[in-house]
């Protein structure tokens, strides 16, 4: 496997009963680009996103057949390594699920799965992760409170600091802006483009204006199979696809 | 068309309200009773002694054999339910998460033996001790009320757990956490209220219930030495009392039944406060 590609993915099929959710689906992600799935609601763009930490397993009707690597391990077959697997990947899912604690043991309850115990050592992580998710400023005198007080917007930006916490290599994020006001969008977007040179990123949406914004690579779905895959220049730029066309036109959504 | 919807929003809203307001009257109808028939024959002698010979027939004495068996047989069961009960029902909605047909199946078992009548725990208790050769004691009360209250116990846990939201559990394995983390970590965090409702439901049944204590912990108007000594409740002291032929005794009676409905309500006012404490980490959805 080439070393610039972070994860391949190889004849994934997805289904549950006798409907196809993911048709052949194969994509290659790049290493430390943001990657930006696209396509309209119900194409598959989240149960791809779930087939790559295996979050599939907590859905008993899915069917995932095919091949995950990630660098050189096998993600459907990684049996019970999933959970340090899983580790390498943070999430960001589409409305933030702080965890029912406080905001400060959001961050430490992270980096105790990843095995920082210290009190000392664990403070000034919890510090140095809410800053990269450019919370800490507001919050810095309210890390006691549960994380159930911080508006949506706050509790997104938690999420991301939490999962940043456990040192990833991945960051997995479905429609992570979706329920946030402009001004925290503007802020995980800048985040995102900020932690591109250490993580490869991977992001679902479907606005076409914030694929355009921070992209370097896109992947456009529709109803489970892959229409298109380049460089944001390539399929914005010069889609050879009738439906990428139609899509970017707008005819459809 | 728009009369006639209106009229129907008029009817079941009566019929709601008449629904409510008569079962509230009704509960308030027997706990005034309780309170005022209670209320004056209950004394401190009474709540701090025996009962001296002749107590049924209207000698001196109290209740207090009853309140303590009550108290140490109801949260002795609790206990022990809650001990066995947690992870069986974390079980069931962490780690059969791909067998639904499994869970369903338990499921439907526990609700099966929920609705089996007491009597027939006291029974089944009963056949036990005999097999062992043990006598009626309190350490066979606590192990029959514990059999009675665990579906209860079970299901109620149950019930909150499945109703954690399947985003905070991939939020926490996406995290790398393992089943039993997110179990013990998660699930108990976001449903710690449910849970205390559901420690709440069985300690109430578990100290109401008469039938399953009738032949395993059986009666004594001493307070027992040890777990192996027969104990009396207060279910049975009030059946006792109301069979009594003395006015005086069955009054008493009502004052035993208001001491057991007052040990139901510190024990909910605690744990309400307790759980308060708690509740602020829930995440709301």
């Amino acid at each position: 496997m080439d070393d610039s590609i972070k994860i391949s993915i190889r004849d994934l099929n997805v289904t549950t009963g006798k409907t196809r959710i993911l048709k052949d689906i194969n994509i290659d992600i790049p290493k430390n680009k943001i990657t930006v799935i696209l396509g309209p609601s119900g194409c598959g763009k989240t149960t791809l996103l779930k087939c790559l930490n295996r979050l599939t397993d907590l859905y008993p009707e899915l069917k995932v057949n095919g091949q995950v690597m990630i660098d050189h391990t096998n993600v459907l077959e990684a049996g019970e390594d999933i959970y340090n697997l899983r580790q390498r990947m943070g999430l960001l899912s589409q409305r933030p699920y702080p965890l029912p604690m406080t905001i400060y043991n959001n961050i430490a309850y992270a980096l105790k799965l990843r095995g920082i115990r210290g009190r000392r050592e664990t403070h000034k992580l919890v510090m140095h992760y809410l800053q990269q998710a450019n919370l800490w400023d507001e919050i810095r005198t309210r890390l006691r409170e549960p994380a159930s007080r911080l508006s949506i917007g706050q509790q997104q930006r938690l999420c991301l600091a939490r999962g940043l916490a456990v040192n990833p290599e991945i960051i997995l994020a479905d429609e992570p802006t979706s329920a946030l006001d402009p001004i925290s969008s503007q802020a995980i977007e800048e985040t995102f483009t900020r932690l591109k040179n250490d993580y490869t990123i991977v992001l679902v949406t479907h606005v076409l204006r914030q694929a355009k914004r921070i992209a370097d690579n896109v992947v456009f779905m529709y109803l489970g199979d892959v229409i298109e895959q380049g460089t944001v220049e390539e399929v914005f730029g010069n889609p050879k696809m009738e439906k990428t066309k139609l899509y970017l036109g707008g005819t459809f959504n | 068309m728009k009369r006639g919807r209106n009229i129907e929003e008029k009817i079941f809203k009566l019929l709601m309200v008449i629904s409510t307001y008569f079962i509230l009257f009704v509960l308030a109808i027997i706990i005034y009773s309780i309170f005022e028939k209670g209320i004056r024959s209950i004394s401190w002698e009474m709540l701090t002694e025996i009962p001296q010979g002749g107590y049924y027939y209207g000698r001196g004495g109290g209740i207090l054999n009853a309140i303590l068996g009550s108290l140490a047989l109801a949260f002795g069961a609790t206990v022990l339910a809650f001990v066995i009960g947690t992870p069986v029902a974390l079980y069931l909605n962490v780690f059969l998460i791909r067998h639904k047909k499994v869970v369903s199946a338990i499921r439907f078992l526990l609700d099966l033996v929920w609705g089996i009548p007491s009597i027939v725990y006291g029974a089944f208790g009963f056949s036990l001790m005999v097999f062992f050769g043990l006598q009626t004691s309190l350490l066979a009360g606590i192990l029959t009320v514990t059999l009675f209250i665990l579906p209860i116990m079970i299901r109620s846990m149950d019930e909150i757990f499945s109703t954690v939201p399947i985003g905070l559990q991939e939020a926490a394995y996406s995290l790398g956490s393992n089943k039993s983390e997110i179990a013990f970590k998660i699930f108990t965090r976001q449903s710690i209220s449910g849970i205390i409702t559901a420690v709440l439901l069985s300690f109430g049944r578990g100290i109401g219930d008469a039938a399953a204590v009738l032949f395993t912990a059986g009666y004594t108007d001493h307070l027992p030495n040890g777990m192996l000594e027969p104990v009396a409740t207060l279910p049975l002291s009030i059946f006792f009392q109301l069979s009594s032929p003395v006015p005086e005794v069955q009054n008493r009676a009502y004052a035993s039944a208001l001491v057991l409905t007052l040990i139901i309500l510190v024990v909910s006012l605690f744990s309400r406060g307790l759980g308060k404490r708690y509740h602020k980490a829930k995440i709301n959805f």
